[in-house]
């Protein structure tokens, strides 16, 4: 929470043992790293703009966790929180990405002409294509931690950058507190508009404060390109469009961030990025790249077929439901996305999602044949 | 502001300060991770303007009371334990609450919250307490339950009787700021006076983070188990930080007088049974109290209170006695008739479902209580009860013979005397 970090202090009167959490039923990141040596080494520190310790992993604390889904557990509040409370951040983030380094860096590449192929994804089971990422402004503390005053010039900022776009990224603003009934009509079946969070998660973090006081979508007149203002991160961009051109999503996508880019910088607020952790972003499951490229496939034969979590795993690649994280799939229809952030490029992502499913469905096609895939499955990449 | 720019210049390098005017492009500090230290809070300042929450959509009383002005003299404000404004509306800011329901939409940190910001709590106090203006008036304090009149009430109508009321312990902060060491202080401190009661209070604790399962499903089907809170005007507030830690429920062995640990207070303790023996169920209630206080104070503790604002709890609502005491009514014919509600309003009486706040009566048996919490004493409030739902079942009787009820006005059936001021408070 912002400001009254005096409450900090006051709970240093209290001993270590006193104030540490109970973790004996948690199953998330933070609760395996968290110990009663480093609690008691990083709870009397704060960074700059004051985010403590308890503020980082009091979303840990508060959502055990899944016997099954491994959480995060734990926050940032701004930049500095990376560097501050390093001593916990950087196992948690090596368990989290791989065994990720402290000392590795990670590699950006949104130069989209280095993507092979990825324009011929077939349309009879690719049905839409996808690529998200988030940024954060560099001078703001970040969702969990920022006020109305800070969320507000965020959001002022963001504003003015996105409608100097033009050409293809011409588009509009829409604030979520004073959209009207029709436009939030049209949003929802855009299947643009995002709600107050109402997963604990993010709640017990204090993401949803205030809401919908600075929160807004933008996205481009075309309905390809779109941002949205405040959620979980400063901004989460989407560049999307039905059927399995992915190589233009994904140019679009790349070209689209960094024209914005380049506006924050003019204002002097580029992005929070540095080349041991990628982009910063508010939950460290979406450092490095905090790309998430998918689409929505059907694979009803493959998706039944034994192999089909080994193969997943093996084209590092993850499945959801086609309504997003922690649902299920219908019909068939699976969002499948790349599973890693950190330690690995845009492209080399994006990658593996145009090569995987381009994989499976030719895996599909053999299956409706009745014919084996044995053959077909491919080593650990 | 300008202290602030003064430590920026002097502890970081390569730092460039932009514009610091609220409003416009924002301002901006260019930190460089390498330079940064931890430990001295600097936090970028918005001027208040910037900062006060958007209430145009709000129904609350803190909503109705938080002007500008309020909020830019008490937002750089903390009490000694260092909550702050922005913590105590927080809950107001996210609920805007009902256009029928007006919800209180702030809450205290601590006891010295309601003397920090008493710019805003005050004229909440005011509107929420009917009028009671803590500034100039006092709250009128009386365990005695020898004081009470008749208080049986008739069993083919009154189901089940209840008292509650709620107790924080003074030196600790409050469920919305405490830390988990303060909590587990809380519950340490309740629990070990707990085990001093005797006779027919005496009793067991069951803690929320080591009870069997077994026990888990007797206080379930007891009714006495408390859940997490799911209602965003208590999460809001950050009540349920840190759940189940240092949370439980303890009971007496006759299971008549309950006392919740670390709930939305420190301690709710409730006296009930079956049947309509209010006047036992306070008597109890009573008893019990002043016993756990006397076993408090002999280990140098006691409960927060002062003449003003009565017993200290968390929801200004609750300020005062803090006291809801209520039966489970068969009311079919009179919840039915449309003077019900105005009938209520001129007893001083609410109804709620039989599910508690926020439920609907099921097969016309309503949860029926006192409105008032400050501003008159326990005894008084339960009185009040006491002859308000005699009049209530009165009046039922009469509907079931084909008669008419007769009208209440104020004072005529109901013999206390009740605060002066009108109008409703809801």
């Amino acid at each position: 929470m912002p400001f009254g970090n005096t409450h900090n202090n006051f709970k240093l009167n209290y001993k270590v043992d006193e104030e540490f959490p109970d973790l004996s039923k948690h199953n998330n990141h933070m609760a395996k790293v968290l110990t009663k040596e480093i609690y008691g080494k990083l709870r009397d520190k704060q960074t700059p703009s004051g985010y403590t310790l308890d503020d980082v992993i009091q979303t840990g604390i508060d959502n055990p966790g899944h016997p099954f889904i491994m959480t995060v557990g734990c926050v940032a509040g701004d930049e500095e929180s990376y560097e501050v409370f390093k001593e916990l951040l950087d196992p948690v983030i090596s368990d989290r990405h791989g065994g990720y380094k402290p000392t590795d860096k990670h590699k950006t590449d949104l130069n989209f002409e280095n993507l092979k192929g990825g324009d011929d994804l077939d349309p009879n089971y690719v049905l839409s294509s996808r690529v998200r990422t988030g940024r954060s402004i560099k001078g703001y503390t970040l969702p969990p931690h920022n006020s109305r005053g800070e969320r507000r010039a965020i959001e002022k900022l963001a504003v003015e950058a996105l409608t100097s776009l033009d050409g293809e990224f011409k588009g509009k603003y829409y604030p979520l507190k004073s959209m009207t009934d029709a436009e939030q009509e049209q949003l929802i079946n855009d299947h643009f508009l995002f709600d107050k969070p109402v997963s604990p998660l993010l709640t017990c973090a204090g993401m949803a404060r205030d809401w919908p006081d600075g929160r807004g979508i933008w996205h481009n007149d075309d309905k390809t390109f779109l941002v949205w203002g405040n959620e979980e991160d400063h901004l989460r961009v989407i560049s999307k469009q039905k059927a399995g051109n992915m190589r233009e999503v994904f140019r679009r996508f790349c070209v689209g961030l960094q024209k914005i880019e380049e506006i924050f910088k003019k204002h002097n607020h580029g992005f929070m990025w540095n080349e041991h952790l990628g982009y910063i972003l508010t939950c460290p499951s979406n450092l490095g790249t905090g790309l998430r490229g998918g689409v929505h496939v059907k694979l009803p034969k493959l998706s039944t077929h034994p192999k089909f979590e080994e193969i997943l795993t093996r084209l590092r690649l993850q499945k959801r439901g086609t309504g997003g994280v922690d649902t299920a799939s219908v019909g068939g229809v699976f969002d499948i996305s790349n599973a890693d952030r950190l330690g690995s490029s845009e492209v080399e992502q994006v990658q593996l999602v145009v090569d995987g499913v381009k994989l499976m469905v030719e895996m599909e096609k053999k299956l409706e044949k009745g014919e084996a895939i044995d053959g077909m499955i491919p080593a650990q990449k | 502001m300008a202290s602030s720019f003064t430590r920026i210049l002097s502890s970081k390098r390569n730092v460039g300060i932009l514009s610091l005017v609220g409003g416009s492009v924002a301002a901006g500090f260019l930190l460089h991770r390498e330079h940064v230290t931890a430990g001295e809070p600097l936090r970028r300042r918005y001027p208040a303007s910037a900062e006060y929450p958007d209430l145009r959509k709000h129904n609350n009383c803190m909503a109705s009371n938080l002007t500008p002005a309020i909020y830019a003299k008490l937002c750089d404000k903390a009490t000694p334990n260092g909550y702050t404004l922005d913590q105590a509306i927080q809950t107001g800011v996210d609920n805007p609450g009902h256009p029928f329901i007006k919800t209180v939409g702030l809450v205290a940190g601590d006891e010295e919250s309601y003397e920090v910001f008493a710019d805003l709590l005050d004229p909440v106090i005011k509107e929420r307490h009917n009028g009671y203006d803590p500034q100039v008036m006092k709250h009128p304090t009386d365990l005695n339950a020898t004081k009470i009149q008749s208080g049986v009430f008739d069993e083919r109508y009154v189901l089940s009787s209840r008292v509650r009321t709620g107790r924080s312990i003074r030196g600790l902060s409050l469920p919305p700021a405490c830390t988990r060491a303060e909590r587990r202080e809380v519950e340490r401190v309740v629990v070990d006076a707990l085990s001093g009661l005797k006779g027919d209070l005496t009793g067991k604790y069951y803690s929320l983070t080591l009870m069997t399962e077994q026990e888990q499903q007797q206080l379930i089907d007891d009714h006495f188990l408390f859940d997490k809170p799911v209602s965003p005007l208590l999460t809001c507030a950050g009540m349920a930080r840190d759940w189940p830690d240092a949370r439980g429920i303890w009971h007496n062995n006759e299971k008549t007088f309950l006392i919740w640990i670390n709930e939305e207070d420190h301690t709710r303790v409730i006296s009930m049974e079956k049947g309509g023996n209010m006047k036992r169920v306070f008597e109890r209630f009573c008893r019990g109290l002043k016993e756990v206080e006397r076993l408090i104070q002999e280990r140098g503790w006691e409960f927060m209170w002062n003449e003003r604002l009565g017993y200290i709890l968390t929801c200004p609502s609750n300020l005062g006695t803090g006291l809801r005491a209520g039966v489970h009514v068969k009311l079919p014919r009179l919840s039915k008739d449309p003077r019900f509600s105005k009938i209520l309003d001129s007893l001083r009486l609410q109804k709620r479902g039989t599910g508690g706040v926020d439920t609907a009566a099921v097969g016309g048996v309503f949860d029926i209580s006192n409105l008032d919490r400050l501003g008159q004493s326990e005894v008084q409030l339960v009185q009040t009860v006491i002859d308000g739902v005699n009049y209530l079942i009165e009046c039922e009787k009469r509907l079931e013979k084909g008669q008419d009820i007769k009208m209440c006005s104020s004072g005529s059936n109901v013999p206390n005397t009740h605060l002066a001021g009108s109008g409703s408070v809801l």
